[in-house]
């Protein structure tokens, strides 16, 4: 049994050549002191990374509609686990609850954080 | 091996996706899960944890970079394959496999060397809870990029006789979500401090 082509072959080392690229741009933007700047370079180029390799290399654009819409649950389920639980990890005091062993180391590094 | 003698599952696509493809992308889904549930907890612990950024200092971003050049060629060289088996180049195909194999062996050679210096300057899996992340996270993605290179020489060995072709694509389907998490981990891990 051999394989039959679903999908036309883009130039794949040009988007390998744009994948190195980004890198060098995530590298060059982690080395700034502005935090807007560090984070756009890391996660923002991490997006268009992941994206780039999902379309070109893995060709969920091309596949059955489904496949995507099944990746997109999951990372909906993720989404969900997070806004359900970060608020309550993220924050170490609420209304009527304190965490103060998590509080308490955290305290320098918030302290450095606002100077 | 004629088409009649394999298992039904190999060959049958009511989907519109070949089985063995469709397997794949459910693999893929739910290593979504474990993957996006790890990363959602380091993200929020991150976040309320200010002071792991001084942990997050110590890490090599050189040897995190260079991992990340290392996956994506080998990223490369499957997808390279996946079109040599489309071409019904099978021995092509499985030579491509190979080197993304050797990517990914070198990306764990750099991975040891990195968790060497770390450990021998004291950052261990209890030092603390980026540490306990660090760990947890690489080494779970480290044994997942360990089980596709094995599946990827087997793969390989049918490939350079012609044979089983379609599964090149389903390999190189994982390799590419192995990547696409390490672009994830390597930001989160060596760049943002």
């Amino acid at each position: 049994m051999t394989t039959e082509a679903h999908v036309q072959h883009p130039n794949y080392v040009k988007i390998w050549a744009i994948l190195v690229a980004l890198l060098i741009v995530s590298l060059i933007g982690s080395m700034s002191h502005i935090r807007a700047v560090l984070l756009i370079a890391a996660f923002g180029v991490a997006v268009v990374k992941a994206y780039l390799v999902a379309k070109n290399f893995m060709h969920v654009n091309v596949e059955k509609r489904w496949v995507p819409y099944l990746l997109i649950v999951c990372l909906l389920f993720i989404f969900i686990f997070f806004a359900g639980v970060s608020p309550d990890v993220m924050k170490h005091s609420g209304l009527h609850w304190t965490n103060p062993s998590a509080d308490q180391p955290a305290q320098p590094g918030a302290a450095a954080k606002h100077e | 091996m004629s088409a009649s003698a394999k298992p039904i599952a190999n060959t049958r696509s009511g989907t519109g996706i070949p089985t063995a493809r469709l397997i794949t992308w459910w693999v893929i889904a739910s290593e979504i899960v474990i993957f996006g549930g790890l990363l959602a907890s380091y993200i929020m612990h991150r976040i309320g944890h200010p002071e792991w950024a001084e942990s997050a200092s110590h890490t090599l971003t050189w040897a995190g970079a260079l991992n990340t050049f290392v996956l994506l060629t080998s990223s490369l060289c499957a997808v390279l394959a996946h079109k040599a088996a489309d071409a019904h180049d099978g021995p092509k195909a499985a030579k491509l496999l190979r080197l993304t194999a050797l990517g990914g062996l070198i990306f764990l050679c750099i991975k040891g060397y990195e968790w060497t210096l770390d450990i021998r300057e004291g950052f261990v899996l209890s030092s603390g809870g980026f540490w306990s992340f660090y760990y947890t996270l690489a080494g779970l993605h480290g044994l997942h990029v360990l089980a596709g290179m094995i599946i990827m020489l087997i793969v390989a060995a049918d490939a350079a006789k012609n044979q089983e072709l379609q599964r090149v694509e389903c390999i190189g389907l994982y390799w590419h979500f192995v990547d696409i998490v390490w672009i994830f981990l390597f930001p989160l891990l060596y760049i943002a401090r």
